[in-house]
């Protein structure tokens, strides 16, 4: 290993607004190793500035403070000015979904061929345009929000009630799922979270629900609502119990048309709306149901209301929650002490998420856990990025989104509804690992087009990876093993340092 | 042991075996000697494609009865939209006109009906799961255990595969399997030196295997990939897709690896899938484009190679509202192979009718996967019973014949 001294001079090539420079050692006390941990855990990854709030907080202050965030987010002005400048943030789903349609009517009456083919072509890259902003703006939130916590649970909740965006035109509504069914209940109770997504767009897309009517079932989001999205395969439900909940979600589906649906007089008090959700009375079906042993009389909106209660107050929910998020934040395999202990709070706490999490983040297990975790690709980019920038806001989320989608974990990008797997076997293969050390490359070598802003003739900020900073040095160092400071030494450029740091096991987890 | 030397070794035992075999291979009778070296790919279709209307029941009045918007003519020269006849009562999809089709004819392609599982969560993932441990239902599973990791270990000269950005299921706990994400290979950027670097760092963790294993599969296929391309190419118009893949699996199967594994997503059709032409019409031409291409890249070995198409469950029987199927139970495989005695429609049958529908809703299983890939396993192989037994713990195989 170099000394300090001359590891400072190998970067004095570098332009001197690239450095962040670390504030003074004896402001604060130098973070322990389980600090680092519990930092890195609970966050996108530990750097600097993240590090200097848990410390002058102090652990259980912050830790609280990360559980129960303000409603109002307060990301870094340089952070927030772009996610504000990106149109889909301040637009809803029911508006992009009217506007698009819009467009596609027109391409539907166009008789002239080049003309027809022109505006689907600006319908589809218009769709993808709005897509990226959303992924985008969920970037820039991942990384600077001062509510590590709050993203990292929005990330698992996405991938829980996951949704595909290439499937239909799902790639207008990801941003606002994300930011209205998802970040809104991140750490708030599960039944507003399962009710939020089921009546998204979104999901109603996805899923298919849109199209389950009496008479014309599809049940396909009945079957993933109890598989995936709660009590989990093998907890108890049968076919059976599919196809009655198939039958109690008929009718909940979408309107884009501004005037109701005209119905009987009878069946106008049960409509349901609000924005593109409708609950249309006349596509119920309102025979009884008989759903987990207990009877649903035949009322329309009240039925899904019923049977969202029945799961959630399942104890088959309560564990198959607990095991998820303690896979997502623990081990591959989880103590069942530990999970048993989380899925006894979700009963008594009714699912309120930050009583789940501060149950595991206060449980022996986490603590002997802490640091161990291997990284799936999106906490391996991100912890990257946000300790090799820290506090200086990247201008183009456009490399990020490229490394994930090699890494085969992109934002919006998974196909089916069981989300990314949380297992660590998933993502430490040998082509993995390969695609890693290349992407280590990328994000050690330069700035690789993280500061040039969007578009042709975007303008590049100078900017340099500082991955030997003071967290490096007060707290990283200590843990590396010999043979990975052995590595370490033979770099023959910070360059070729900062690949080898970003490649070494110690990194990976 | 070191890996490297172990690769070495079995490249170098690989050639001299496929050396002794030469006169049988050029005979294109492999299997007259079970036991000896051969290729295996397995195709996963993962989302349950809808099997019955790709391998269509077309003697049955019921799957005309039942699927009044997605059946698919009953065969006719005249027209080009309908189905392709197999035998009197099955006919193939007419998407795989120019690439299926005419390996059927050539006895080189044998479907499976009534084919799958006795899961009956009816969930994909479930059922793939269950499909690819192949460790039965009731038991607790060993999510590091999968049945082609265990296939690895139960025969000889194995150079297992997965042509897939993550290693799944089915190699899991077979020791360092290499997987690579095959539309996306490109030069390394990471060099030697590095390279070495980051393999000491490694040492002695639980990923030192993979990593070792990692970078020299990575070099032997960026090789094997380039070199191919800049002496096949010549303009021609690259194909893309399933199609891309297939035909680089083809290239890696000729002499680099012998068991492989890939999968193809977007089979999950609840909505609008279409008939003759659409949606599911696309998906599956593009399959049958892979295959077809797969069979010409690898060549003369395409004599020794088994591919074998499978499914996690097939979908209802009859339409859904939505013009689409829903989860059901019964699939139809495929088994393609150069030397096969296939342009058959083998295994267990029953008649289509509602009377021998599973639950009233879906084909039953007659064919179980397991019993199909062991009487398989054992004429390639040559795995007597107890070798068998190491990666199918308790289930008879089924000789169909094919071999």
């Amino acid at each position: 290993m170099l000394p300090r001294r001359q590891v400072i001079a190998l970067f004095a090539c570098v332009p001197a607004t690239a450095f962040v420079v670390p504030g003074p050692a004896d402001a604060v006390p130098l973070p322990t190793p389980q600090d680092l941990a519990m930092v890195d855990t609970v966050t996108w990854g530990a750097n600097q500035s993240t590090m200097t709030a848990f410390l002058s907080l102090g652990r259980e202050k912050w830790l609280q403070a990360q559980l129960h965030p303000p409603a109002e987010e307060s990301l870094p002005q340089a952070a927030q000015q772009q996610i504000d400048a990106l149109p889909v943030t301040r637009t809803s789903a029911l508006a992009l979904a009217t506007a698009f349609s819009a467009l596609g009517r027109v391409a539907g009456v166009l008789t002239n061929a080049d003309e027809k083919a022109a505006t689907l072509k600006l319908n589809q890259e218009g769709m993808s345009d709005i897509a990226r902003q959303a992924a985008a703006a969920d970037i820039l939130h991942a990384l600077y929000s001062p509510d590590q916590l709050r993203e990292r649970m929005t990330w698992f909740w996405f991938n829980h009630f996951n949704v595909h965006q290439y499937k239909a035109n799902i790639r207008l509504f990801v941003g606002d799922y994300e930011r209205n069914a998802i970040r809104k209940h991140a750490l708030g109770h599960f039944r507003d979270l399962l009710m939020a997504t089921l009546r998204h767009l979104a999901m109603l897309q996805y899923l298919d629900n849109a199209d389950n009517a009496v008479g014309h079932i599809n049940e396909n989001y009945a079957r993933e609502i109890m598989e995936l999205h709660t009590m989990g395969v093998g907890s108890g439900y049968t076919q059976a119990d599919v196809q009655e909940l198939a039958r109690i979600l008929t009718g909940a589906g979408i309107d884009l048309n501004p005037e109701d649906p005209k119905l009987k007089p009878e069946l106008q008090p049960l409509l349901v709306r609000d924005g593109a959700f409708e609950f249309n009375p006349a596509r119920h079906d309102f025979g009884d149901k008989v759903f987990l042993g207990k009877t649903i009389r035949g009322r329309g909106f009240a039925e899904i209301e019923q049977a969202l209660d029945i799961l959630c107050s399942n104890p088959a929910t309560a564990q198959h929650i607990s095991r998820e998020i303690a896979i997502y934040f623990v081990s591959d395999d989880p103590p069942k002490a530990l999970t048993d202990r989380m899925a006894q709070t979700f009963m008594r706490t009714h699912g309120d998420i930050a009583s789940i999490l501060d149950t595991l983040f206060h449980s022996p297990e986490f603590a002997a856990a802490e640091g161990t975790r291997f990284k799936d690709p999106v906490r391996y980019v991100l912890s990257a990025v946000r300790l090799a920038y820290d506090d200086k806001v990247i201008l183009n989320t456009g490399p990020i989104l490229n490394w994930l989608n090699r890494l085969a974990e992109g934002l919006y990008n998974h196909q089916t509804p069981d989300g990314y797997a949380m297992v660590s076997s998933a993502w430490d293969s040998s082509g993995q690992m390969m695609t890693r050390f290349e992407i280590a490359r990328q994000i050690g070598s330069n700035s690789s087009g993280l500061f040039k802003l969007p578009g042709p003739n975007g303008v590049e900020e100078p900017a340099f990876p500082l991955l030997q900073n003071g967290l490096y040095f007060d707290a990283m160092q200590s843990t590396l093993s010999a043979t990975t400071r052995a590595a370490l030494d033979k770099a023959t450029s910070p360059q070729d340092w900062n690949t080898l740091f970003l490649s070494s096991p110690e990194f990976m987890q | 042991m070191c890996l490297n030397h172990r690769l070495s070794l079995n490249r170098r035992g690989m050639i001299a075996g496929l050396a002794a075999l030469a006169p049988m291979t050029a005979a294109g009778h492999l299997w007259a000697a079970p036991g000896a070296v051969t290729r295996l790919l397995v195709v996963f279709l993962r989302g349950a494609y809808d099997a019955a209307n790709i391998v269509i029941p077309v003697r049955s009045d019921f799957y005309y009865a039942s699927r009044p918007t997605l059946a698919i003519a009953k065969p006719d020269p005249a027209v080009a939209t309908s189905a392709l006849s197999l035998d009197a009562d099955w006919a193939l999809h007419p998407a795989l006109r120019e690439t299926i089709f005419p390996l059927f004819r050539k006895g080189q392609a044998a479907f499976v009906p009534f084919a799958g599982t006795d899961d009956l969560t009816r969930s994909h993932f479930e059922t793939q799961d269950t499909i690819e441990l192949g460790q039965g239902v009731k038991a607790p599973r060993n999510y590091r255990s999968g049945f082609m990791a265990r296939l690895v270990k139960a025969i000889t000269h194995a150079r297992p595969i997965a042509f897939t950005d993550q290693l799944p299921l089915t190699f899991q706990g077979g020791g360092a399997v290499p997987n690579i994400s095959i539309n996306n290979v490109g030069k390394p950027a990471i060099d030697t030196r590095q390279a070495s670097l980051i393999t000491a760092m490694y040492q002695g963790t639980p990923h030192a295997a993979a990593v070792q294993e990692g970078f020299q599969v990575r070099d032997d296929v960026y090789h094997a990939i380039t070199e191919h391309m800049l002496e096949a190419n010549r303009g021609a118009v690259s194909p893309k897709g399933f199609e891309l893949s297939a035909r680089r699996i083809g290239q890696l199967m000729k002499d680099q690896f012998n068991l492989g594994f890939v999968d193809v997503g977007g089979w999950d059709t609840h909505v609008n899938q279409g008939a003759a032409t659409g949606y599911l019409a696309d998906r599956i031409a593009e399959l049958g484009r892979g295959l077809a291409g797969f069979a010409e890249e690898i060549g003369p070995q395409w004599n020794d190679t088994i591919m074998v198409v499978i499914s996690e469950f097939g979908r209802t029987f009859r339409e859904n509202g939505n013009r689409g199927t829903d989860h059901g139970h019964g699939s139809v495989y495929w088994v393609l192979g150069g030397g096969i005695k296939g342009g058959r429609i083998v295994g267990e049958q029953v008649a289509v009718d509602q009377a021998h529908l599973f639950q009233n809703r879906d084909y039953p299983v007659l064919n179980d996967y397991r019993a199909l890939f062991g009487g398989l396993f054992q004429r390639m192989y040559g795995m007597d019973q107890a070798a068998l037994r190491q990666v199918f713990a308790s289930v008879q195989p089924k000789n169909l014949g094919l071999l």
